[in-house]
């Protein structure tokens, strides 16, 4: 069947719409602040043969953009090789398992089965970010885990509704193995009531349009993605592109690890080759492939944010699959680093290996952290135990049109920062400082965005600091003769002596006590260009403003 | 209940006049004889009294019988949006001067990392002091009167005009934003100052420290325009009083607007919803989505019950929040000027480009060239072409029909009419799922409701669009494109109220909180009392913002009264939380995150009844012609109305046309039309219960 352009973009729109609509009841309705505030959630619809990414929310997090159809896949398969048990109607599946298309545990995959006519016609599925999932420190982020058994309950793919009924006692089990368990029923019925606003939606779709044409229309807008994407990456010249990333260390082993990348770009057709990188790694900075893959596509989603994201619109993208790299991860490799950390530095790889071929559209390298500090202690005053997350961002690159944007998001979020009125009613702490790094800005024709610098005081019992950040050993990369974006710096004062993790940017369980306090300033991003090029009023703009 | 100045409505005249993008809007009603007297005059940017004056001249209003002018102006939104504001400096907390710039630590798109942020205030007019209180409101740290004199003599020499000053968790405590103040009024050389706690008493230092930033940029600019226009009125022979529209849908006397000024930013868009919500409750349409389609952009609003949903979380730009009250309403994208484009996958997109209002759409005449919106409508025979020639320079239908078909129609294999067709429908579509989205994030199915469709292009895309939503009716007021002047007229005077509590549900101190509305009410009453206009009666509102431990969203729960018991709250929680998300979790604790209170003023009710004229209307309805015009595609010969001519109970099948001044009703075939009291038509969706 042939669907006429004007058909075909009603019926796009109509399926983002479901996604949208899907997006907007999981965050509404969700507890955990990770989901509802920041966004760390993503939903969409998967083709029913082979899980192929048909329509996505567009408020999802980036770093979802490409996981979930490797999630729904794996499932897809493991059904027909009986690993997992058949769906029925009304089903939901509950997977978290990093290694069957996941990122890391603590981001929790629903996959519901959509029914027509008694058929599967396509899988709705979400992920949301659990704030823990068990394991040896609250909140799943461990920097010196070297299995993932330490990192928190591994799911494989199970029924946790069985025809639209919450399973009590696969229920019960993840409740005995994760913190604060009260709460997660919330956002589990937000997270299985989204499918079900999806399913509503799609439902009043194919019944408008049949199910034939939308069907027939599902396959021409991924043809016509798959054009879209491979003209627009023609913009590249043919030949090959290469760069390097690095990550300083995995946590455990103090060692740099090395993002190798080789794009080589053939007409309509980009190839992407980290078979050179690092070998997998003994602490949690491993990536699984759906996280490497999901990292390529967001970076050429923020060069190209004019293609919707489908699995047409990446066709045109091979990555070859980095066997025995730690953007490979397999079982039991600790991967609690890959969404937020490593996800990013590959999103550097491939800015910095296309800038010069596309000096419009591409950046230097953003800050690329997402800054996380974790305070875990016991609060007198309230008696009770908590766990704070201070996640930061930073600058931003300069490019072709303008400076870098200070204190910008992490590349893969997309999430707003908690006020910190709000941080110190919640928990026994007091910022002395937040405030932009002055002079962290990489120096460029456009320079670099500032990074944030801020301090915090713990102010009475004890509590523990862990630290799961980067680009402490190299700062953001700068590009066309622009210098690199300041490095992460973390600094703990305890008893008025300085203390520097090993690691610079990691470390786990530092201990502090009432009047300690923690320093940290987050990288500023790359600047762009040569600096000898910068209009002097800039510099001298700067310069009045403190920035340099 | 108290009972100041509540006495009999004045008998002289009342006037609206709002100032919008291209025009200044009068609407002059006198309530004795109801006659209403309508003008229309061009805008004038720079200095908007002159257009306000025209607009006066134009009615041939005489002022000594004019009782009462209130006055919806874009003076602060316009300064806002265009970052022409004061010279403004910043006190506050020390190691927090870059809160103003950090902010939440986003970026403008999810995708493309590029674009850039500009705080309100400058980094070098941003000066800190040494002091600090704990979220408790515990002195953490004395405030340095030292420092912060000389902080302030600093700014006075960099030449700033208005002064703000922001420290950390002044809603739990605004003592030393209160000392600071104290000190700052004896040696500030203008009477503009904020505090940070004035406007809003809610916790999250970059909302309120923006809200009170820009209070404080914008504030001089409107002292002095509000200041200079009531002596122009005064030399005039004007006796009265000028009150001017906020956000909220309320209105201020002249006189006290500018303390406050940040809450007249975005009084435009919520005149109209008042507007809209005052029509609506006369006809007896209690729940309406608000569509309002204009040359650039679509506003969408949500009344129910007969009132706009009001929120104190607008962000009016990228990362520009303003926590004041304000009616809720949401653009959702294009407007008639919105540039049809056909991408690099093959298909039709609408917008985001705009031609805007130069060059505007090619039937404009004024030089645009890209396809758009009005000239698809143009093209496809539902705007009068005959338009097309009486513009200098104007294109003919030929010349649109050709862009069309090249820019369009070649790639999508369609011809010129097909192709703007599909313009129509795809916009539809698009503004048809935004408009869901609207609805659905503030909790509410658009089925539920109406349309109230105004602004020169609504009445034209709106049976389309209901049909699209599900929608059943839609309600077209009699002055379309008048409807934020008549927003003027209508509204009532209101005073907004939040306060933090941050409490369990279980742990709450009752006595207080029954203070704080108490507090509200007091404060309210006298923001009333210092009014000079006569009001028929006051009302109260309100609400407890309230959230299950844990969370971060908060739901509005509606209050009956100022001293609910905890039964009334967590039951009120429930029910409100169940209607919103059909989630039911009775193990999880509830918090009050603040309270709200609204004091409303209420002027005498306005009759509407000639906003289009008794003695024109004819006994039946009589076309002034027909015309071709393409639905679904084929060509119906349609009838063309005037409306001030149709009679009150008209009743008219579609296709039709009715055309007046201010805007074009477009009723689809399958649809039907009839007419009301208030001059008010309603588009019955054909198919619809």
């Amino acid at each position: 069947m042939s669907i006429d352009p004007i058909t075909l973009s009603v019926i796009q729109a109509g399926l983002q719409q479901v996604c949208d609509e899907m997006d907007l009841s999981f965050s509404r309705a969700a507890f955990s602040p990770v989901i509802a505030e920041a966004n760390d959630r993503s939903d969409g619809i998967y083709a029913a043969t082979d899980g192929a990414l048909i329509a996505q929310g567009a408020g999802g997090l980036p770093v979802f953009v490409g996981t979930m159809q490797y999630s729904t896949r794996v499932l897809i398969e493991m059904i027909a090789d009986g690993k997992v048990a058949a769906p029925n109607p009304d089903d939901t599946y509950i997977v978290n398992d990093p290694y069957l298309g996941g990122t890391h545990l603590m981001d929790v995959r629903f996959a519901r089965p959509f029914y027509r006519n008694g058929e599967i016609f396509c899988w709705l599925s979400n992920t949301g970010h659990w704030p823990d999932t068990g394991g040896a420190v609250p909140g799943g982020f461990s920097a010196s885990a070297t299995s993932v058994e330490q990192e928190g309950l591994r799911l494989p793919p199970v029924k946790l509704f069985k025809q639209g009924v919450l399973d009590t006692e696969i229920y019960s089990i993840i409740c005995s193995n994760i913190r604060v368990a009260d709460q997660r029923i919330g956002d589990v019925k937000a997270q299985a009531a989204a499918l079900s606003v999806g399913e509503d939606r799609l439902n009043a779709l194919l019944d408008r349009y049949s199910d034939d044409v939308v069907k027939a229309a599902i396959d021409a807008l991924r043809d016509r993605a798959s054009a879209q994407m491979s003209q627009l990456i023609d913009e590249i010249p043919d030949g090959s592109y290469a760069s390097t990333a690095w990550i300083d260390s995995d946590g455990v082993v103090n060692e740099p690890l090395t993002i190798k990348l080789k794009i080589d770009k053939t007409p309509g057709h980009l190839t992407f080759d980290f078979s050179e990188s690092s070998p997998p790694c003994m602490g949690p900075m491993n990536s699984v492939l759906a996280t490497t893959l999901s990292s390529v596509y967001l970076a050429m989603r923020h060069i190209f944010p004019e293609v919707p994201v489908s699995a047409g619109a990446f066709e045109p993208l091979e990555v070859l699959r980095p066997t025995g790299t730690f953007l490979d991860a397999q079982y039991p490799r600790p991967v609690s680093g890959c969404a937020a950390e490593v996800s990013q530095r590959i999103a550097e790889a491939v800015f910095a290996a296309l800038v010069e071929a596309l000096p419009n559209r591409v950046t230097a390298a953003p800050a690329g952290t997402s800054g996380n500090f974790a305070l875990g202690g016991f609060d007198p005053d309230t008696g009770r135990d908590y766990v704070m997350y201070q996640l930061s961002g930073g600058g931003y690159g300069g490019n072709a049109d303008h400076d870098g944007l200070s204190n910008g998001c992490s590349t893969i979020g997309i999430s707003k920062a908690p006020p910190v009125e709000v941080m110190e009613q919640n928990f026994p702490v007091l910022y002395k400082r937040y405030a932009l790094r002055e002079g962290s800005g990489g120096a460029g024709q456009h320079r670099g965005g500032l990074g944030l610098d801020y301090e915090i005081e713990l102010r009475r019992g004890t509590a523990r600091a862990s630290f799961v950040m980067d680009h402490g050993l190299y700062g953001p990369q700068g590009a066309l003769g622009g210098a690199d974006g300041a490095k992460n710096e973390v600094e703990v004062w305890r008893d008025g002596v300085k203390y520097v993790p090993d690691h610079l940017s990691k470390e786990q369980d530092i201990p502090l006590t009432a009047g300690d306090s923690v320093r940290v300033r987050t990288p500023g991003g790359g600047g762009y260009g040569d600096p000898d090029r910068r209009e002097p009023g800039l510099t001298a703009e700067d310069d009045r403003l403190g920035r340099t | 209940m108290p009972s100041n100045k509540i006495t009999d409505t004045a008998s002289r005249s009342l006037i609206g006049i709002d100032v919008g993008g291209t025009f200044t809007d009068l609407v002059q009603l006198d309530p004795q004889t109801g006659h209403i007297t309508l003008a229309k005059t061009p805008t004038t940017q720079d200095n908007q009294s002159i257009g306000f004056l025209n607009a006066l001249a134009t009615a041939k209003v005489d002022l000594s019988l004019v009782d009462l002018i209130v006055h919806g102006t874009t003076t602060t939104t316009n300064a806002l949006l265009e970052g022409k504001m004061c010279r403004t400096g910043l006190i506050t907390t020390a190691g927090f001067r870059d809160v103003l710039e950090l902010g939440r630590r986003t970026r403008p798109q999810p995708y493309g990392m590029k674009g850039q942020f500009s705080p309100v205030i400058p980094r070098d007019l941003r000066m800190e002091v040494p002091e600090r209180m704990d979220a408790q409101g515990r002195v953490v740290q004395d405030l340095s009167e030292t420092d912060l004199v000389a902080a302030i003599e600093t700014l006075k020499n960099q030449g700033c005009e208005s002064l703000v000053i922001h420290f950390l968790h002044s809603y739990a405590n605004p003592a030393h934003e209160k000392c600071a103040l104290e000190i700052a009024s004896k040696i500030w050389h203008t009477p503009y100052i904020t505090a940070g706690h004035m406007l809003l008493s809610e916790s999250r230092e970059f909302e309120r420290g923006v809200t009170a930033s820009v209070n404080a940029s914008v504030q001089p600019l409107l002292d002095r325009y509000v200041s200079a226009l009531r002596t122009k009125l005064a030399d005039q022979g004007f006796e009265g009083d000028v009150l001017v529209m906020n956000g909220n849908g309320g209105m201020v006397s002249s006189k006290f607007v500018a303390r406050e000024a940040a809450k007249t930013v975005m009084s435009g868009p919520a005149s109209g919803v008042m507007a809209a919500a005052y029509t609506g409750r006369r006809a007896d349409e209690l729940n309406l989505l608000t569509y309002d389609m204009g040359g650039t952009s679509t506003d969408v609003a949500l009344i129910q019950n007969g009132a706009p949903q009001v929120s104190n979380e607008i962000e009016v730009d990228y990362a520009l929040p303003i926590h004041v009250p304000m009616v809720d309403v949401r653009t959702v994208g294009a407007g008639g000027g919105s540039i049809a484009s056909v991408n690099a996958a093959g298909l039709l997109e609408i917008g985001p480009e705009s031609a805007g209002a130069q060059p505007g759409p090619i039937c404009y005449g004024r030089g645009g060239t890209l396809p758009t919106i009005s000239d698809a409508n143009m093209l496809l025979g539902r705007l009068d072409p005959d338009k097309l020639s009486s513009v200098e320079g104007g294109v003919t239908l030929d010349a649109l029909a050709e862009i069309f078909s090249e820019k369009l129609g070649a790639p999508l294999g369609v011809d010129a009419m097909g192709a703007a067709e599909a313009v129509i429908r795809i916009a539809n579509a698009k503004m048809a799922g935004a408009i869901r989205m609207v609805s659905l994030s503030l909790g509410a199915d658009p089925r539920d409701f109406a349309l109230f469709a105004f602004g020169g292009a609504g009445p034209l895309h709106a049976a389309a669009l209901a049909r699209e939503l599900g929608v059943p009716r839609v309600l077209v007021p009699a002055r379309p494109g008048l409807t934020n002047a008549l927003g003027c007229v209508v509204s009532d005077l209101r005073h907004d109220y939040v306060q933090t509590v941050n409490q369990p549900l279980d742990h709450v101190d009752l006595a207080a909180l029954h203070g704080i509305f108490a507090n509200h009410i007091a404060q309210g009453q006298t923001a009333l009392e210092q009014e000079s206009i006569t009001l028929t009666s006051t009302s109260q509102t309100f609400s407890a913002d309230m959230q299950f431990a844990g969370q971060s969203h908060v739901v509005r729960v509606p209050l009956t009264s100022p001293t609910p018991t905890l039964e009334d709250l967590q039951t009120g929680f429930d029910q409100t939380y169940w209607n919103r998300f059909k989630v039911e979790l009775s193990d999880i604790r509830a918090r009050i995150v603040s309270l709200n209170t609204s004091i409303i003023g209420h002027k005498s009710p306005v009759d509407l009844g000639g906003l289009i004229a008794p003695e024109g209307r004819a006994a039946h309805a009589t076309p002034t012609g027909t015309r071709m015009v393409r639905f679904d595609g084929d060509l119906h010969d349609t009838p063309i109305f005037w409306r001030d001519h149709l009679p009150e109970d008209i009743a008219l099948n579609g296709p039709a046309i009715i055309e007046q001044l201010d805007t074009t009703i477009l009723i689809p075939p399958g649809d039907t039309v009839t007419g009301g009291p208030d001059g008010n038509l309603t588009i019955h969706i054909g198919g619809a219960a």
